[in-house]
C-alpha cells in the first residue's frame, strides 16, 4: 500500500466524481443515492458516480483522482427544487463519526494528496424522512429537475473544459 | 463555526419532531440554587419508528432491512438480525464456512469503525491537544504534524471496506446472510488480495496505538480523570471468558470486576437487564434489572470488552490488554479516556483475527446454509464497534415480523454519556458562561463513546451539538452552538 498522489488527468479528460449520500431507507433522505442510480444510467463520457449513506474519510482517495466533484444530498430546508454552491477545503471535528462533511473530505485530499479539485455541493430538496423506503412526488420532481442541470453541466463542461462556476 | 446565543431567561428547550430528522444532540446542564452543576443531559436522537418499521416484514428480509439503520454500522445490523434470524429458522450452530465468513465480515467492519472513530474523531484531542486552536484541531491538522496517521486513517479504513466487500459481494448494503447460514463463501482471488495487505495492516495498528500511549504517558493525570468515574461494564465473551466480538454470552461486572451476571444467553436478556422510558428523552435507559433504575446503569464498548474479558485470544492483543488492564492496577480501568486505548487494542485483535481467517480454508467450503425447524422468536447480541447491540424479533405463522425490539450500543450507554458531561461540567464551568473551552471538553467526553446518531445526513439542516445551561427553575441562562 502506499500513499501515491492518484494519477492526474489532461485539461481535455476532466474526469468528473459524483458521490451521492444518504439512508434510502429514510424516505428523501435517498436522494443522493437515487441521483446516483439515475447518473450511471446515462452513460456520461469520464463521470464516476459512487453512492453511500454517509461521505467517509477514504472518500479523499477518489476525490483526489479526480478533476471536478460533485456532491450530491438531500436537503431538509433550503431552495426548491435544489440549490447548487461551490464548496472548498476545510477540516472540520464533529462529537461523533456519524458526521463528515464534503469541506472536511476535500481537506484530507489536499492535505494527503495535494489535490484541489472543483467542487460543488448539490443540494436536491426533501420534505419527508420518515422510515419509507421511496421518495416523496415532490422530491422526485426536485431530483429530475436536478439531474436535467447536472448533466447539462457536465456535458458542458466536457465539451468546453473549461472551469465551472457556482450556479 | 459556532454562534453564541446568551441571556435568553423565558426560552426552554425542547424535544421536537423537527430534531428528530434533523438529527443532533442537545447538552442540557441544569444548576442548582448554589449555582453548581446538579444535572447534565446529553439529548441523543434516536429513532423507535424503526422498530414499527420492521413489523410485518417477511423475517427473512430483515438483515437486509436493518441495514437502513446505521450508515456507519450496517454490518453489525445485518449480522445482529441476521443472527437472531438463525434463532427463528431453528438453526443453533452453523456450518464452519458460514460461521467464519460472518466472523471474518464482522472483524473486517469493526476494525474499520474503530480506525474511523480513533483517527478521524479522536485523535485530534489527543495527538493535538483539547487546548489546541479549533483551526488545527481536526484530521487534517494531525496529518500536518504526524503525516503516518493520515495513511493509517484511510488505509485501515479502506482494508475494512475492502473485507466487507470480499465477504458481502459490495461494500454498500452487503447481502451476505441468510437465516441458517450465507449465500457465498470467499473468493479466493480476494481471500489473496486480502491476505496481501493484512500484516501491514497489523503493523499500522500496532504503531497507531504506540503513538496513543506516547500521549497518555505525557497526559497521564488528564487521561486518568477527564469525564471519569467508576461504573458497571457489559460485553458479551466467548465460551473461555475471552474477547468475542461475534458471539456468545452476557456478562456484566461491577466497579470492582465483580461479576453481576454471566453466561446469561441472549434468550435470557430481560431476566438480565430492563428497559426504562424517560419523559424527556426519545431513547430508552436500559439498566440491570437486579441493582435498579439509580445503580443498575453500565457502560459497553471497547472499555468494557475490555474490562469484561479474561483474556484475548490473538498475541498482540492479548499483549496489549495486559499492558491496559495494569493500568487499573489489580481492579478495572474507568478512564473515559481509556475508551480510545482499548479502541485501538481491539482493532489490533480485529486485525489479527482477520489474519487467521484468511488462512482458514474452511473459507472456501461450499457447505453454506443449514436448515431447521422454524421457531416464533429470536434474540442475538453482537459486540459492535460501539459496544453491545442487540436485536429481538417475535413471527407469525406466516413468518411475518410481529414485534421488534433493539438495544442499539448507543442506548446502552446512556446514563454514562450523561455522568461523563456532567464530570465535565462540574469540573470545568465557571460561571454562567458556556466558553469555548467548556464546548470542546464537553465533545471530547462524547467523542469517547462515539454516539450513533441514526442515519439521516442533510446538506442543509446538519447536525449540530447544542450546548445550554439553566438555572434551578429551568430558564436558560445560555446557549452555545457548535456548527
Amino acid at each position: 500500500m502506499s500513499m501515491a498522489a492518484p494519477t492526474a488527468s489532461s485539461a481535455r479528460e476532466r474526469r468528473v466524481l459524483v458521490l451521492g449520500y444518504g439512508n434510502p431507507g429514510r424516505q428523501d433522505d435517498g436522494l443522493g443515492p437515487a441521483a446516483i442510480a439515475e447518473i450511471e444510467s446515462m452513460g456520461l463520457p469520464n463521470v464516476t458516480a459512487f453512492d453511500n449513506y454517509q461521505l467517509n474519510i477514504e472518500d479523499a482517495m477518489d476525490v483526489a483522482a479526480h478533476d471536478i466533484v460533485w456532491f450530491i444530498d438531500a436537503a431538509r430546508i433550503g431552495a426548491s427544487p435544489y440549490s447548487v454552491r461551490a464548496v472548498s477545503p476545510s477540516p472540520g471535528i464533529e462529537f461523533t463519526s456519524h458526521i463528515v462533511r464534503p469541506e472536511a473530505i476535500l481537506a484530507i485530499a489536499r492535505q494527503c494528496y495535494d489535490a484541489a479539485p472543483q467542487a460543488f455541493l448539490l443540494a436536491i430538496r426533501g420534505y419527508e424522512f420518515e422510515f419509507i423506503e421511496a421518495l416523496t412526488p415532490a422530491a422526485k420532481d426536485n431530483l429530475d429537475a436536478a439531474l436535467v442541470m447536472l448533466a447539462e453541466r457536465m456535458r458542458a463542461m466536457q465539451a468546453e473544459a473549461a472551469p465551472m462556476e457556482a450556479l | 463555526m459556532t454562534d453564541v446565543q446568551i441571556d435568553r431567561p423565558t426560552r426552554k428547550i425542547v424535544i421536537d419532531p423537527v430534531t428528530r430528522v434533523e438529527g443532533h444532540g442537545k447538552v442540557t446542564i441544569r444548576l442548582n440554587e448554589a449555582g453548581e452543576v446538579e444535572q447534565a443531559r446529553f439529548h441523543i436522537v434516536e429513532f423507535r419508528g424503526f422498530e414499527r418499521f420492521i413489523q410485518g416484514r417477511m423475517y427473512w428480509e430483515v438483515p437486509v432491512i436493518v441495514q437502513r439503520l446505521c450508515g456507519i454500522c450496517p454490518v453489525s445490523h445485518h449480522l445482529g438480525a441476521a443472527k437472531a434470524m438463525d434463532v427463528i429458522a431453528g438453526v443453533d450452530k452453523l456450518t464452519p464456512t458460514a460461521e467464519k465468513i460472518r466472523r471474518l465480515m464482522h472483524y473486517g467492519q469493526v476494525l474499520q469503525s474503530n480506525a474511523v472513530n480513533f483517527f478521524h474523531l479522536a485523535s485530534p484531542d489527543l495527538l493535538l491537544g483539547f487546548e489546541a486552536p479549533v483551526a488545527q484541531r481536526n484530521i487534517v491538522g494531525v496529518i500536518g504534524a504526524f503525516p503516518e496517521v493520515g495513511k493509517w486513517a484511510i488505509f485501515i479504513r479502506k482494508f475494512g471496506q475492502q473485507v466487507i466487500a470480499a465477504t458481502g459481494g459490495r461494500r454498500i448494503h452487503p447481502r451476505l446472510c441468510v437465516p441458517g447460514g450465507v449465500n457465498q463463501n470467499l473468493p479466493v482471488e480476494q481471500r489473496d488480495a486480502l491476505r496481501k495487505d493484512v500484516d501491514q495492516i497489523i503493523e499500522w495498528c500496532g504503531e497507531a496505538l504506540e503513538m496513543h500511549k506516547s500521549f497518555i504517558c505525557s497526559h497521564e493525570k488528564l487521561h486518568e480523570t477527564f469525564a471519569s468515574f467508576p461504573s458497571s461494564y457489559m460485553s458479551i465473551v466467548g465460551a473461555d471468558g475471552g474477547m468475542d466480538l461475534y458471539d456468545g454470552t452476557l456478562r456484566a461486572v461491577d466497579a470492582d470486576g465483580t461479576p453481576i451476571f454471566e453466561g446469561v444467553r441472549p434468550a435470557d436478556y430481560r431476566d438480565y437487564l430492563i428497559e426504562e422510558v424517560r419523559s424527556w428523552s426519545y431513547m430508552k435507559f436500559p439498566h440491570i434489572r437486579s441493582l435498579g433504575r439509580e445503580d443498575g446503569w453500565y457502560r459497553v464498548g471497547p472499555l468494557a470488552q475490555l474490562n469484561c474479558c479474561a483474556l484475548i485470544g490473538t498475541p498482540l492483543a492479548e499483549a496489549a490488554r495486559k499492558d491496559f488492564m495494569a493500568q487499573g492496577r489489580g481492579g478495572l480501568v474507568h478512564a473515559t479516556l481509556a475508551y480510545h486505548w482499548a479502541r485501538l487494542i481491539c482493532m489490533i485483535h480485529c486485525a489479527e483475527t482477520v489474519r487467521d481467517l484468511l488462512f482458514d480454508d474452511d473459507l472456501q467450503g461450499t457447505d453454506l446454509v443449514v436448515t431447521g425447524e422454524r421457531r416464533p422468536e429470536g434474540v442475538a447480541i453482537i459486540e459492535a464497534p460501539r459496544g453491545t447491540l442487540l436485536h429481538h424479533y417475535e413471527v407469525d405463522d406466516h413468518g411475518q415480523v410481529t414485534r421488534a425490539n433493539l438495544i442499539v450500543s448507543t442506548t446502552n450507554n446512556n446514563e454514562a454519556m450523561n455522568r461523563s458531561v456532567k464530570k465535565v461540567a462540574v469540573d470545568y464551568l465557571t460561571g454562567h458562561e458556556i466558553t469555548e473551552g467548556l464546548l470542546n471538553h464537553i465533545e471530547v467526553a462524547i467523542r469517547a463513546y462515539d454516539p450513533c446518531l441514526s442515519c439521516a445526513t442533510h446538506a442543509l439542516g446538519d447536525m449540530p451539538l447544542i450546548v445550554t445551561l439553566e438555572d434551578a427553575d429551568g430558564a436558560v441562562i445560555a446557549t452555545r452552538v457548535k456548527q
